[in-house]
């Protein structure tokens, strides 16, 4: 699985550092998404899939891909 | 594709209660056979009504509509908030990308998952002392006046570096933009009176700055942020506004909603691993934005089936979008377990409330502190004598008597 973000489109709302702070922060210079780890291991794979769902700006892919 | 056909006359928002609890029953039946309806607004104009969790998300991604309100129809009062007057710089709320963006930029900083997280020790010293307070004045009390209503103020003042000590002013201010009824001249007053506060607040900030956000602000690290005092105004008396009218509804009735569902109130106080869902289940069951949000369209547009003419207004109902039961099973009961993460309650877009992770906390806080102190907590009043903000941009309640045994 890979994390991929479109930066750009951040509003900084925090829904990915809310609920997967291992793999999202937000900057302290602007707010907006910093990605933690964007090969994410198996146990956090779901939590990677629930902050794409809920980031009100379609900001986080999920890239299912077949390595690990 | 189904064209669904819109009604034959338009109507105005549904706006009436059954169970305090509840968004009017219409919306479920719009939701159920016309989930895109014509809407008659206060103002004599049409426009429409979203009720479909899948449609208010998709509307409010959809940038062919904009956020300016001075162009928008209220659903519920005959007069916009700003008639023709310029826009208010920097405040977001009514602002469309990319203009936006550089303001959303600029303060999201101070309202991270990070920063929230920094100020929970504040916050919790905050609402023991209240809480102490409480105590100390004994049974019976009003919830709003001695909890719900000062914590969420204290907070946001301190976060802003405004003086609480001058709180009875601005309050009073706040709550007249917010009371439906009000006639325009004294909304309009109200919204003068503050816009003055704050700028004269700015202009002291510029003296004699602290370390709070206004100052952070004027201070500017990054000097092309440089903002003028409008924009500084504009960006304070939002903050200011959003800060105060939320959370303390939320605090309020979602103790009132606890204390009508005993079961609910026991799994907050006796399981800390609830608290999380607890505090999402609760934004998506009151959802407290109880008229909506607002969008107009800014040329002719296909959404959903149907043709939207440039200038009319669509009004997304958040609270019927957060009781869809295509999205939430059992959406009319409060289940403080489920997890209810992907409500709108703090809407969806590019304006997802910026203040949402202090809104969280707050409420994380405040709820489990509340019925931990007092165990034995339950209304003073029958619950149908809790007078509601049925009245109000923002619903909750007007008081909560409150007792216990001591
Ligand atoms: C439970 C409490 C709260 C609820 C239910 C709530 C709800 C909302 C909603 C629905 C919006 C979107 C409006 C739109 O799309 O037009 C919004 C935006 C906003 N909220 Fe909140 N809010 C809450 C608390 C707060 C707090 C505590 C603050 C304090 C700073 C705040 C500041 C803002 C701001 C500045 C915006 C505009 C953001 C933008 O336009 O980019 N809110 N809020
Ligand atoms: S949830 Fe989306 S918009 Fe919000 S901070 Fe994360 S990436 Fe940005």
């Amino acid at each position: 699985m890979r994390i991929r973000i479109d930066r750009g489109r951040c509003q900084g709302a925090g829904q990915c550092a809310l609920h997967a702070p291992e793999l999202f922060d937000q900057s302290d210079e602007d707010g907006m998404v910093v990605v933690l780890d964007d090969q994410p291991p198996p146990e956090l794979r779901d939590k990677a899939r629930l902050a794409e769902q809920l980031c009100p700006n379609s900001v986080i892919r999920v890239l299912e891909e077949e390595d690990g | 594709m189904s064209v669904i056909s819109p009604t034959p006359s338009p109507v105005p928002l549904p706006t009436h209660r059954g169970c305090p609890f509840d968004p009017p029953e219409e919306y479920g039946e719009l939701r159920r056979s016309r989930p895109i309806s014509r809407l008659a607004f206060p103002d004599g104009k049409v426009g429409w009504l979203l009720t479909r969790y899948e449609d208010v998300r998709a509307l409010l991604e959809d940038l062919r509509f904009s956020s300016d309100r001075r162009r928008a129809s209220s659903p519920v009062r005959a007069f916009p908030i700003r008639d023709g007057d310029p826009r208010v710089p920097g405040s977001l709320i009514g602002m469309d990308p990319p203009e936006h963006t550089r303001y959303r930029r600029l303060v999201t900083r101070w309202f991270t998952v990070r920063r929230m997280r920094e100020l929970a020790p504040r916050i919790e010293r905050i609402v023991a002392d209240h809480l102490d307070a409480m105590e100390r004045a004994g049974p019976p009390v009003d919830l709003v006046e001695t909890f719900a209503r000062p914590i969420p103020s204290l907070v946001i003042c301190e976060l802003l570096g405004v003086p609480y000590a001058e709180r009875a002013d601005f309050q009073r201010w706040t709550a007249t933009l917010f009371r439906l009824d009000e006639p325009k001249e004294s909304v309009y007053a109200a919204r003068d009176a503050l816009w003055d506060y704050m700028r004269s607040l700015v202009a002291i900030k510029r003296q004699l700055p602290d370390d709070a956000l206004l100052s952070q602000l004027i201070r500017g690290e990054d000097p092309s942020a440089g903002l003028t005092d409008q924009e500084l105004t504009g960006l304070g008396q939002l903050l200011l506004i959003a800060g105060h009218e939320t959370t303390a509804n939320m605090l309020a009735l979602g103790t009132f909603a606890l204390l009508c569902h005993p079961e609910q109130a026991r799994a907050l106080r006796e399981r800390p691993d609830v608290v999380d869902n607890a505090v999402e289940e609760l934004l998506r069951y009151l959802t407290i934005v109880q008229f909506g949000v607002v969008r107009v369209a800014r040329e002719d547009v296909e959404f959903a089936g149907v043709k939207v003419r440039e200038g009319e207004t669509v009004v997304a109902s958040v609270a019927a979008a957060n009781r869809d039961p295509e999205r939430f099973p059992e959406p009319d009961d409060l289940d403080v377990t489920r997890s209810a993460a992907h409500h709108i309650a703090f809407g969806h877009g590019v304006h997802q409330c910026l203040g949402q992770q202090l809104a969280r906390m707050e409420m994380r806080i405040g709820y489990p502190a509340l019925l931990r102190r007092f165990p034995t907590l339950r209304l003073a009043v029958p619950a149908d004598q809790v007078p509601l903000r049925d009245d109000m941009f923002i619903y909750g309640v007007h008081q909560l008597p409150v007792t216990w045994q001591e």
